[in-house]
């Protein structure tokens, strides 16, 4: 979607804020919204790109307005409800609805450093063929989907040269909208800094962007 | 036109799905991703997210213990010396650094790193001629195994937005000019691929230890917003 979050290319955000001896977590809330976050997940109601797609759907105005991980919490909050883990009375009051069963935490203490060291791989060992291959020159799509895409607005409709081949990968396009996996290539795609900005950027700089096989079609 | 703003922030907040009702008057009027900047604790984000933790907990659906483990593991076991371990290993040891940047997933492993956000790293390798740096422009991806989470500024609209179209403006910000006949590279994490930046080992370092030049890479030079310098300070950063 064309939304507040696809900001690459944009003016008017203010100067970098650097904070020295920055620490993980501001406050102790960031972190419990970090584990809260991380334990969910791991009832596999939803993926990380369905996640990425709830945070993107924040109205812009709030979406620059609040903290980080005040997004992790509303995007959370709606992914559970949507998972059918909690009701949104229950998000409200605060209070497990009267009878409601009691559950079984998908992540135990104990199996946390195993879950942090394993990952969740978005890599498919599965066969499809790559459209495209290192050297060719590729253009890609100007698309502009109401849904979830990693295809950023600044590098649509662009021409760059495919680097190399990561190999096969989940879709998010169809993935963030529980519509299958879709696994495909992804490429590591040089464009340079003048292809995307024009003339008034320095000559031999470029960008470098990850992009699935559904995005490009050849130049 | 005070009641038209709040139901509109109001009615955004329950578009957005954010079901607990926000504190309005927290509303400062300004960008929010230099968290950092406020001291006073936000009561009620403190409020909501332990109402939250306490629901999950009483409905069986959250270990409080796992919480503790979780937070515990990212704020003082994976952060930035495990990427400055590699980096230092990747000086010190030419075939350690041919294996890193021809198959990073499987050199970050011999260090013991790896796993959540980390599954399918790279490694890009700073030189006289190029200068590379990594953003996430579309969230905020992050090598987490060799970084840890990222810090606020990474995360910030300021970063994500500029640092594609004007990376040279955005490196003279952390105080790095670069000249005109070094490439500058920018790599934007658009998918699973998590980048790593190896720096520069810094001239005069010939001398040192392994465990020395671990000391002197920071954060900021493994994201490629900085270069490793001789000296420790801001090393922490």
């Amino acid at each position: 979607m064309n939304g507040i979050h696809d900001m690459g290319g944009m003016h008017g955000m203010g100067a970098i804020q650097h904070e020295k001896n920055e620490p993980v977590f501001h406050e102790q809330w960031e972190g419990r919204a970090f584990g809260l976050s991380f334990a969910m997940d791991s009832f596999d109601k939803w993926t990380l790109d369905a996640f990425r797609h709830q945070i993107e759907l924040i109205p812009p105005a709030e979406y620059l307005r609040i903290r980080y991980y005040e997004k992790w919490i509303a995007a959370y909050i709606e992914l559970m409800i949507k998972g059918g883990l909690v009701s949104r009375a229950e998000v409200e009051s605060g209070i497990p609805a009267q009878g409601s069963p009691r559950m079984k935490p998908a992540l135990p203490a104990a199996q946390v450093p195993a879950m942090i060291a394993s990952g969740a791989p978005a890599s498919r060992n599965v066969p499809a063929s790559p459209h495209f291959q290192a050297g060719q020159r590729v253009r890609t799509r100007n698309i502009n989907p109401v849904g979830h895409t990693r295809l950023p607005r600044y590098a649509r409709g662009k021409t760059g040269t495919v680097e190399r081949d990561h190999g096969v990968f989940v879709f998010p396009d169809t993935n963030a909208h529980f519509l299958g996996e879709k696994p495909q290539h992804v490429y590591s795609v040089r464009f340079t800094a003048r292809e995307l900005w024009g003339e008034q950027v320095a000559p031999r700089d470029s960008v470098y962007l990850d992009m699935w096989d559904d995005y490009l079609e050849p130049a | 036109m005070t009641t038209k703003r709040r139901d509109f922030l109001a009615g955004a907040v329950s578009a957005a799905g954010a079901a607990m009702t926000p504190d309005l008057s927290h509303a400062h009027g300004h960008p929010h991703d230099h968290d950092h900047a406020h001291q006073v604790v936000p009561s009620d984000l403190t409020l909501r997210v332990k109402a939250l933790e306490s629901l999950l907990v009483e409905k069986g659906l959250v270990d409080r213990a796992a919480l503790d483990a979780l937070v515990d593991t990212y704020e003082h076991k994976i952060g930035p010396r495990n990427g400055a371990r590699v980096v230092a290993r990747a000086w010190a040891d030419p075939a350690y650094k041919q294996r890193l940047l021809a198959n990073a997933d499987a050199a970050i492993a011999e260090l013991g790193y790896g796993g959540q956000q980390g599954e399918h790293m790279l490694v890009v390798e700073n030189t006289p001629q190029v200068h590379n740096m990594v953003v996430c422009t579309l969230c905020s991806c992050y090598p987490w195994p060799v970084l840890g989470l990222p810090p606020v500024w990474y995360k910030s609209a300021a970063y994500r937005s500029r640092s594609v179209i004007d990376p040279r403006g955005i490196l003279r910000e952390f105080g790095l000019e670069l000249p005109e006949d070094t490439e500058v590279r920018v790599w934007d994490s658009t998918a699973e691929l998590r980048y790593l930046v190896l720096p520069e080992r810094p001239a005069g370092s010939e001398h040192l230890t392994e465990q020395q030049l671990a000391v002197l890479v920071t954060r900021d030079a493994m994201v490629g917003v900085a270069k490793v310098m001789l000296t420790t300070e801001g090393a922490s950063a």
